[in-house]
């Protein structure tokens, strides 16, 4: 296959790579603006001891781990939508492969970085190389996470070489000369030669086959490290694969948010990446919200139902305890969501008088229910009376719905916004839902006074350090490499071709 | 070979916490500032505690006052479920069947912390502080085995420690009978706790021994483990009162 790029791509996709302007400074600035206090008090935490975290004893783990299984979990978009899609020759896949499987390579990067924040003693890491016992299920996950990172960035690394060695062939005159040398060395001498070609989709198809047990493996073992412990609440064999539907949810949620984000910084790529991959992996989300409910009924009502005494406590703690906000608050975000995804599908493009569709009426509703919300979560004791307590969650149920529909109308416009609020809800959704699985049965311990945990500075400012982190290597790799796979983008076209030659 | 076990009869314990205190004297356990201890950073190796733990029994009024305490040292459990999961071999079980922690080795992940449903594993937070006067009786034995730290010398911070049935007292009991030329003798040998016990109530020795006195108690039908469910065999025992 001859590579057809026209004038127009080269504009679109190859210029902006060589254009820092300023823009682009800006971005960087404040990304390295919200890093800074994170990393120096993360230096704080190095000299001090982890006494400045708000972890104790029993609640041993915090927010670092729930940090650390988050990153886990969105890096499973990659493999889902490259590899999956892939084998399945899934065409509207195309633009969006190279976010897809950066994301993996940089959501795994970011996941040990928290593990060594968590550790007490970062500078004996090696200790685990030299002295690792492979029965213990902390070393499988190093295990894991190693080799799922090494195939992710070999992964990426193939898909990249033909745009490397276009970027090599097309470097303006002007570009600074360690580009071009960096470009022609990691083009790996590519000339676009039929064997080469055979080649590297022969590896792309073998790298997609190996990497989507890797990928359900780290997501698996990783919650072999909570189910293998004899603490209630985590005893479940059902945490395997809730651990790794959580994470397709979730890698999906930052695949949308990402590709948005790219779309708005460099607006030619609107017309590269179009609705239909939003209504297409929309789908998809759909039905990973679907299988997420059923899980997490299936975790809930068992343990409700049978009250044993080691884990009901738990489990009560999350339905009316400490932790109700946060669980309740996590259904409450995964069904708007879901609703947001599924409810513009049954509703017409005509304008409709139906007062309950109004945008008005949405908007009301939403606040009320907000401020319901937050007079129940505050337990004002002038409300305590149990009368007006289940009236307020009554009202606050109708409300919700009523907000349901009224925003519905609205969305049905505007596609990608709203996949966009769906996927932040998704997002903020799965880390609660993180929190839910570790703090209550942390806390919860059987022979230590029950506790709580509340994240000091430190911990938070580490945490949005990590998130930065994360962004500044997506934006920094992106001003190297095109956003989008620029040959399977033109083997798509050329297929496309060949169909309407037919 | 010896098999190290405890035995605790908690009819005669008066939760005095003499044994909290020898322990913190013997092994050097940090002390921390009261807020300190509030958030749950206070480190007991050997911890006298309510019983049970979460639910408040009706205890009755003054003088009719009902209440139960239980002392905690490590179980030393059989099946230890702390040793399972340490990634380094940082907990081990020795040939004598005492669960030891090697604190140049440990990297400080917390997850035999976690996995301990005793909950005797403690972790140092941050750098132990002695105030001035309680720092000049700091225990000065050392342990070290094949170079690295066992023994009551003061742990760093960001590692992980936990009662080791006074492991040092072993290890110079046994060289004292080499020097003095004798074999040794395990009723040489008793931890901290079970020399200071207020009530002598607590028993140690050498469970494979059916003549010692720890196996003897073995067999009373008062004989339990704390949490037996838990699936660790734990070893120390407890003799139930009533």
């Amino acid at each position: 296959m001859q590579q057809t790029l026209t004038l127009h791509d080269r504009d679109e996709l190859i210029t902006p790579l060589y254009k820092f302007d300023r823009k682009f400074w800006m971005v960087i600035a404040f990304l390295i603006a919200i890093i800074t206090p994170g990393m120096l008090l993360y230096v704080r935490q190095l000299v001090l001891g982890l006494g400045v975290t708000d972890l104790n004893r029993p609640v041993f783990w915090g927010a670092y781990l729930v940090n650390f299984i988050f990153l886990i979990g969105i890096s499973m978009a990659g493999t889902v939508i490259s590899a999956v899609l892939q084998l399945l020759k899934v065409n509207w896949r195309r633009p969006i492969t190279r976010i897809a499987e950066s994301l993996t390579v940089f959501g795994l990067m970011t996941a040990g970085l928290q593990i060594i924040m968590d550790m007490g003693r970062p500078d004996r890491l090696i200790n685990t190389l030299l002295y690792g016992r492979l029965q213990a299920p902390l070393m499988w996950d190093i295990a894991s996470l190693t080799l799922y990172l090494l195939t992710a960035v070999f992964a990426l690394y193939l898909q990249l070489i033909p745009d490397i060695a276009l970027l090599r062939d097309t470097a303006p005159a002007a570009a600074p000369e360690w580009r071009k040398k960096l470009y022609s060395i990691l083009s790996l001498g590519w000339t676009g030669a039929k064997e080469q070609w055979r080649r590297l989709e022969k590896a792309i198809t073998v790298v997609s086959v190996f990497i989507i047990p890797i990928g359900i493996s780290l997501h698996t073992v990783t919650s072999w490290l909570f189910s293998t412990t004899v603490q209630p609440g985590w005893k479940s064999t059902i945490l395997g694969p809730y651990f790794v539907v959580g994470a397709i949810f979730s890698g999906i949620g930052l695949l949308f948010i990402a590709v948005s984000l790219a779309r708005e910084y460099n607006k030619h790529l609107k017309e590269y990446i179009t609705e239909t991959f939003y209504i297409n992996l929309g789908w998809i989300f759909i039905v990973m919200s679907a299988v997420w409910f059923y899980f997490t009924l299936n975790e809930t009502l068992v343990v409700v139902t049978e009250q044993e005494t080691l884990e009901f406590p738990v489990m009560a703690s999350k339905l009316f305890g400490q932790f109700a906000p946060a669980f309740w608050g996590m259904n409450i975000l995964m069904i708007a969501a879901t609703w947001i995804l599924v409810a513009p599908k049954f509703v017409s493009d005509k304008p409709t008088r139906n007062p309950l569709l109004q945008t008005v009426t949405g908007l009301v509703a939403t606040g009320i229910s907000v401020i319901l919300f937050f007079l129940l979560w505050l337990q004002l004791p002038a409300l305590s009376d149990p009368n007006i307590q289940t009236g307020l969650i009554i009202a606050f149920v109708l409300l919700f719905i009523v907000a349901l529909f009224g925003v519905t109308k609205w969305m049905k416009t505007r596609l990608i916004t709203s996949t966009v609020i769906a996927s932040a809800f998704v997002l903020f959704g799965m880390w609660l839902e993180r929190w839910n699985i570790l703090m209550p049965t942390l806390t919860h311990a059987r022979l230590i006074p029950y506790t709580t945990y509340t994240p000091t500075i430190t911990e938070i400012a580490v945490t949005i350090s990590t998130f930065g982190i994360l962004t500044l290597m997506f934006v920094v790799f992106y001003k190297f490499f095109p956003s989008i796979s620029i040959w399977e983008v033109e083997e798509g076209r050329a297929l496309e071709q060949i169909a309407d030659r037919r | 070979m010896t098999n190290w076990c405890m035995v605790i009869d908690l009819e005669k314990c008066v939760a005095c916490q003499g044994c909290s205190i020898a322990c913190r004297m013997e092994n050097n356990t940090p002390v921390v500032s009261p807020e300190e201890a509030k958030n749950g950073r206070a480190i007991r190796w050997n911890d006298v505690f309510p019983l049970p733990v979460h639910i408040a029994p009706d205890q009755g009024e003054y003088p009719n006052v009902k209440t139960h305490y239980s002392t905690r040292p490590c179980m030393h459990c059989k099946n230890a479920p702390c040793v399972k999961v340490c990634p380094v071999q940082a907990t081990f079980i020795d040939e004598e069947g005492i669960v030891r922690q090697n604190y140049d080795r440990c990297i400080g992940c917390r997850f035999c912390t976690v996995a301990c449903p005793y909950g005797v594993r403690y972790f140092n937070w941050s750098e132990p502080q002695w105030e001035e006067t309680l720092a000049e009786y700091r225990n000065p034995d050392q342990l070290s085995v094949n170079g690295s730290l066992e023994g009551p010398a003061v742990r760093p911070v960001g590692v992980v420690e936990k009662c080791t049935y006074c492991v040092h007292r072993l290890v110079k009991a046994r060289e004292l009978a080499k020097v003095e030329g004798r074999e040794f003798r395990a009723d040489e040998y008793v931890p901290a706790c079970v020399q200071t016990c207020t009530g002598k109530a607590r028993f140690f020795g050498d469970l494979d021994d059916p003549d010692s006195t720890v196996s003897q108690l073995s067999k009373s039908l008062r004989a339990t483990h704390l949490l037996e469910d838990s699936g660790a065999h734990p070893k120390t025992l407890y003799l139930a009162e009533g």
